[in-house]
């Protein structure tokens, strides 16, 4: 009784003691310079949406999205940029409709039907080749195919660079999310005497569509930052979106405008007061 | 268990007739030769058990026999298996087809990420629509024969993983039973499930053979002496190569095994 009761104390007391003062001080440390570098990634993220709510909110009114810009220089006339938000829903929605369709079969063939051939092997080469491509090369060969053969900046050519930017990011996010698909499932849909058409459409894109969504909505989000693929295609217009085949106006590149404007007014202001200083 | 062994007499063996003919198959996944030279009937209406040691080939066997084992790999195919007569590894064979008459049951329950109701109605839309009511009845029937109905016939829009991995198991039989095939192959179909979800399956097997041909891989030789007619022992040579050893009904392999190794097996000297 008396070893038995004198284990139980010293067990206790070991359960119940500090770790050593070397690890305390090592795990306190790892703890503060985690904290640390988080904080440090997560200040430009916080720093982008205060400037953006405290310079924002104020001018933020209905009128911001019903309205054409006002001419620049005006004072007091309704301003907004209507017209930025349909052209870029507009593009995003046409460069959707075609890489959609295309990057889902496209991974669909890969995944599924291709069985490692060598052609699967290039044309998944091609296209993680193509989602590395710089997004302002995709604006110059867009420029290429389209402006320069219809004679036009076009939403049409803006929407085919966008889908450019999108499909390989759909292509390979759907490859990995069908790749995820067990094949006790493929198995078990074969075992009731699906063909393998059957098979993918019913049970393996049904299965993998979270991924896939995922995959959808991030080249969407890509799609509708991109400035660059718009510069040379879609161009600028100040007025209504009017038809596919005429300059649009984007989101993007208003931000992009009002910024090289500010520049552009700034350098003058600068040059003039150096000018001013010399003649002095 | 309760119910009485079928298999008293030695002479249905000759006689019955057979739903699947396998005569001398050879089976290569690649260049590595895993499974050589089995002979034996799949017998009508009965059950047919396939035992034998880890590594001897039985599941290859068994995946040979209504060719889903070519879906996960290159192999390759010798000697003959016949479906009623029709030779299964003809090229005019349509592969779909044919396993909508031989079902398969997989070793781990793997119903879709779908409702009940979807799972059991799967086979049956992937092979042409039939009318709703007609769907349901189907659907019905399915569920009552694997003995599910009872427990699921308020829950048929909710997903099949919310079941039990036994109600799980008797889903995919279920799933099975719905397109109606001539003959069932289960592979180790109660090595996932507890003691009281094997039981289940296993009266299961027992209540479907009147109906139904099944030939089921099984490494629980209790389990193949309770539920079989007939059962087939496989094991593996010198050189790792599968192997039938010996087929006869369920009491002669028991009880009067002919070659030492399915007597040391049954006996639990070796495997």
């Amino acid at each position: 009784m008396q070893t038995t009761s004198e284990t139980n104390l010293s067990l206790a007391e070991d359960l119940q003691a500090d770790l050593p003062i070397k690890r305390q001080l090592f795990s306190y440390g790892m703890t503060a310079i985690a904290l640390l570098l988080t904080a440090l990634a997560l200040l430009p993220l916080f720093s982008i949406l205060f400037s953006i709510v405290q310079q924002g909110l104020p001018q933020l009114s209905w009128q911001t999205f019903t309205t054409l810009p006002s001419p620049t220089g005006s004072v007091g006339e309704p301003d907004g940029f209507g017209n930025a938000i349909i052209g870029t829903a507009v593009m995003v929605g046409m460069a959707s409709l075609i890489s959609i369709p295309v990057g889902i079969m496209t991974a669909i063939f890969l995944a599924e039907f291709s069985q490692g051939s060598a052609i699967a092997g290039f044309v998944r080469f091609v296209v993680t080749i193509l989602s590395g491509v710089p997004s302002i090369v995709v604006g110059v060969f867009a420029y290429g195919v389209i402006v320069l053969a219809t004679k036009e900046f076009s939403a049409l050519a803006g929407s085919f660079a966008l889908a450019v930017v999108m499909l390989p990011i759909v292509v390979l996010s759907t490859e990995s999310a069908l790749l995820l698909v067990p094949t006790a499932q493929k198995l078990a849909s074969a075992g009731l005497g699906a063909s393998r058409f059957q098979t993918t459409f019913r049970v393996v894109l049904a299965s993998a569509l979270p991924g896939i969504m995922t995959g959808i909505l991030l080249a969407i989000a890509r799609a509708a930052g991109e400035t660059a693929p718009l510069i040379f295609t879609a161009l600028f217009s100040t007025s209504w979106f009017d038809n596919l085949l005429s300059p649009t106006s984007s989101l993007s590149v208003l931000i992009y405008n009002y910024i090289s404007l500010k520049v552009l007014l700034k350098n003058i202001i600068w040059l003039g007061q150096r000018l001013w200083c010399c003649s002095v | 268990m309760s119910y009485s062994a079928p298999n008293d007499s030695g002479s249905l063996y000759p006689d019955a007739p057979a739903a699947m003919r396998v005569t001398n198959l050879s089976f290569s996944y690649g260049t590595r030769l895993v499974l050589e030279g089995v002979t034996m009937p799949i017998t009508q209406k009965h059950v047919t058990a396939i035992i034998g040691p880890s590594g001897c080939g039985k599941s290859t066997f068994i995946k040979s026999l209504n060719r889903i084992g070519e879906l996960e790999t290159q192999v390759q195919v010798k000697g003959k298996v016949e479906f009623f007569g029709q030779d299964i590894y003809s090229p005019k064979v349509n592969i779909n087809r044919l396993r909508r008459q031989i079902g398969m049951v997989f070793q781990k329950p793997n119903p879709f990420t779908m409702s009940i109701y979807d799972n059991v109605a799967y086979g049956v839309r992937v092979s042409g629509s039939l009318p709703k009511r007609a769907l349901d009845e189907v659907v019905e029937s399915a569920l009552v024969g694997a003995a599910l109905w009872d427990e699921v016939k308020d829950y048929l829009s909710k997903s099949a993983l919310g079941l039990s991995g036994g109600q799980q198991q008797r889903l995919c039989i279920a799933r099975a039973l719905a397109i109606k095939p001539k003959v069932l192959l289960m592979d180790e179909p109660c090595s996932a499930l507890d003691p009281i979800a094997t039981r289940k399956i296993e009266e299961l097997i027992h209540s479907l053979r009147s109906e139904l041909t099944i030939a089921i891989v099984t490494h629980n030789m209790q389990q193949a002496a309770r539920i079989s007619d007939y059962t087939a022992f496989f094991s593996t040579d010198e050189s790792q190569i599968g192997q039938m050893v010996e087929f006869g009904t369920t009491t002669q392999i028991f009880k009067e095994a002919i070659d030492t190794r399915t007597q040391d097996y049954v006996e639990g000297r070796f495997g």
